[in-house]
């Protein structure tokens, strides 16, 4: 199933009996998952059981919020991502983010794509230049947008700013890409553009991508995990291959879910 | 009974709704006609005084010499002195507050203070300032007294207010900076900063607004009433504005009054020029910002 080339920079990641906590609720438990280097993985699950505050573990950004305490074991590639001495400037440049709502910087397109260059240490102007052209064209902005690199980035539509906030991240050349309902706002049309670039990254990049859109989750991952959520918190119930998921899960409650019973 | 479909009920309902608009209509124009007569008031007594003479004199015992010349440079000294002490400490304040500081019983107790040293009289600053600036620090009766002394004022106002606009800037703004690997400095200083910049300056301008206005504390640190000079530096002596429109509105001859009406004209002219430019601030970083 690994598809990627022995030179491909990404890195898998593994998580290890991973339990996080909102005070003294717990989100999810427990959770031990593989996420194969280079392949699309998708989480899977009805709302507040947990996928979101698990992918936001991935990076340490739950380190924003204060309450929040995650236990457990994380690891990309040799780094520990949960070790205290662990540079989360570093590791989030190696893991990009999308959110569910596009939140490009209100400034122009092309300082969205040179103020966090800049932040990583890029100062030649050509290279930055070369690096938004690259990542524009990877998510077939650039020809859309090469005229008004100078014009806000709030002027474009909803689509078109979800694939810049992807083109965004990918100019800081990550190995892992995260991704979090990245459609859910977005019309058919836009949505199926973003996923039609997602999957032409596939085998450049590890990707974990949340989504509600089982067909979506079909048509794009390779590695399917679902969630689940009970009186304890969140918990994964079944994960594999996507035809196994879909096809013949072992769990009832999976085979339910997968058949849009309930959830 | 009907839902509330019969004639009568819907017309006492919109009867109610018209009676709530026009009461709220008239009680706004009431506080404008208010602020108009007033400003009617100042302008018939003082505005046949304000000319150029009145602007460019010195104090003089003589009405028609007196001008205004001291008072307003010394205003204009002690609110650029003010702003340059407050605007950074506050600001840096409201920064940490928001960012930096972990919930702590000592953080609350600083919250409840900033509250509550936002009402205290102006006058309590003032002898604050007497006993540590004046004395303590040997500043002696100078603008860099009066101006932290004003600045101490001022800085609970644009601490809250600057809060309050960091506050409000979108929790997605920082995610995205966050994960894109910024650290927290330069979320605060790309991100941060730039969307909450208009509140943080409508806090400063409605705090330096009030000092422009705050004659207690110049009293309490010994600004002077009779000037004959223009301040050369920090650590000169100086008068305010409110200052000399209260010694001249306390004489007892008629034109005195007058020329406290037309210094009242000057200092609503310098309000309404600061109040411009931070419209004009906010206006332009807003269309730089949506």
């Amino acid at each position: 199933m690994n598809s990627c080339a022995d030179d491909c920079p990404c890195a898998a990641m593994t998580t290890e009996k991973l339990t996080l906590h909102y005070g003294a609720t717990a989100a999810f438990r427990d959770v031990s998952l593989e996420i194969p280097r280079c392949e699309i993985t998708a989480l899977i699950g009805p709302s507040g059981c947990g996928k979101t505050s698990f992918l936001s573990s991935l990076n340490r950004l739950t380190d924003l919020v204060p309450s929040c305490r995650v236990t457990g074991r994380i690891t990309l590639g040799d780094l520990e991502v949960l070790a205290p001495d662990t540079n989360v400037v570093a590791l989030r440049r190696r893991i990009g983010m999308i959110f569910q709502k596009p939140n490009p910087f209100a400034f122009s397109i092309a300082k969205n794509f040179a103020l966090p260059l800049r932040e990583h240490g890029v100062r030649e102007h050509a290279e930055i230049e070369q690096r938004t052209e690259a990542a524009l064209r990877d998510v077939g902005l650039w020809d859309e947008v090469r005229d008004r690199l100078r014009r806000s980035a709030r002027t474009l539509s909803g689509g078109q700013q979800q694939r810049l906030c992807l083109a965004r991240a990918l100019a800081l050349e990550p190995e892992v890409l995260l991704l979090d309902e990245p459609c859910s706002a977005l019309d058919p049309i836009s949505s199926a553009k973003v996923e039609d670039h997602l999957q032409s990254l596939k085998g450049r990049f590890t990707v974990v991508i949340v989504t509600h859109n089982l067909a979506q989750a079909r048509r794009i991952a390779d590695r399917v995990v679902f969630f689940w959520a009970d009186e304890s918190g969140g918990r994964v119930v079944e994960s594999g291959p996507v035809d196994a998921l879909f096809e013949d899960a072992i769990d009832p409650l999976t085979q339910a879910y997968v058949r849009g019973q309930h959830g | 009974m009907s839902l509330g479909t019969s004639d009568s009920n819907l017309t006492a309902r919109r009867r109610k709704a018209a009676a709530f608009r026009w009461s709220c209509a008239a009680l706004t124009s009431a506080t404008i006609v208010l602020l108009a007569i007033l400003i009617f008031h100042v302008c018939k007594q003082g505005l046949a005084w304000l000319d150029w003479d009145f602007l460019t004199s010195f104090q003089s015992s003589r009405p028609e010499n007196a001008g205004i010349k001291p008072a307003l440079v010394g205003t204009l000294w002690l609110i650029s002195l003010t702003a340059c002490i407050a605007v950074p400490v506050g600001v840096a304040a409201a920064i940490y507050l928001e960012e930096y500081a972990r919930p702590s019983r000592l953080n609350t107790l600083i919250e409840v203070n900033l509250a509550n040293l936002a009402g205290v009289p102006s006058i309590v600053y003032g002898i604050l300032g007497l006993a540590i600036f004046v004395r303590g620090l040997g500043l002696d009766r100078s603008i860099l007294s009066g101006a932290l002394t004003m600045a101490l004022l001022v800085l609970p106002v644009i601490i809250m207010a600057s809060r309050e606009a960091i506050r409000a800037v979108p929790p997605s703004l920082r995610q995205a900076s966050f994960a894109l690997g910024a650290t927290q400095w330069e979320t605060i200083r790309h991100h941060v900063l730039p969307s909450a910049l208009p509140g943080i300056l409508t806090g400063v301008i409605l705090a330096l607004s009030r000092a422009i206005g705050e004659t207690a504390p110049l009293v309490m640190v010994g600004a002077a009433t009779y000037v004959t000079f223009l301040p050369d530096g920090p650590m000169d002596s100086f008068t305010a504005l409110p200052i000399q429109i209260f010694n001249w509105a306390s004489r007892p001859q008629a034109e005195f009054e007058k020329l406290a009406a037309a210094g009242i004209i000057v200092l609503l002219a310098v309000l309404l020029v600061m109040n411009g430019v931070a419209v004009f601030i906010r206006h332009r970083s807003r269309k730089g910002v949506s």
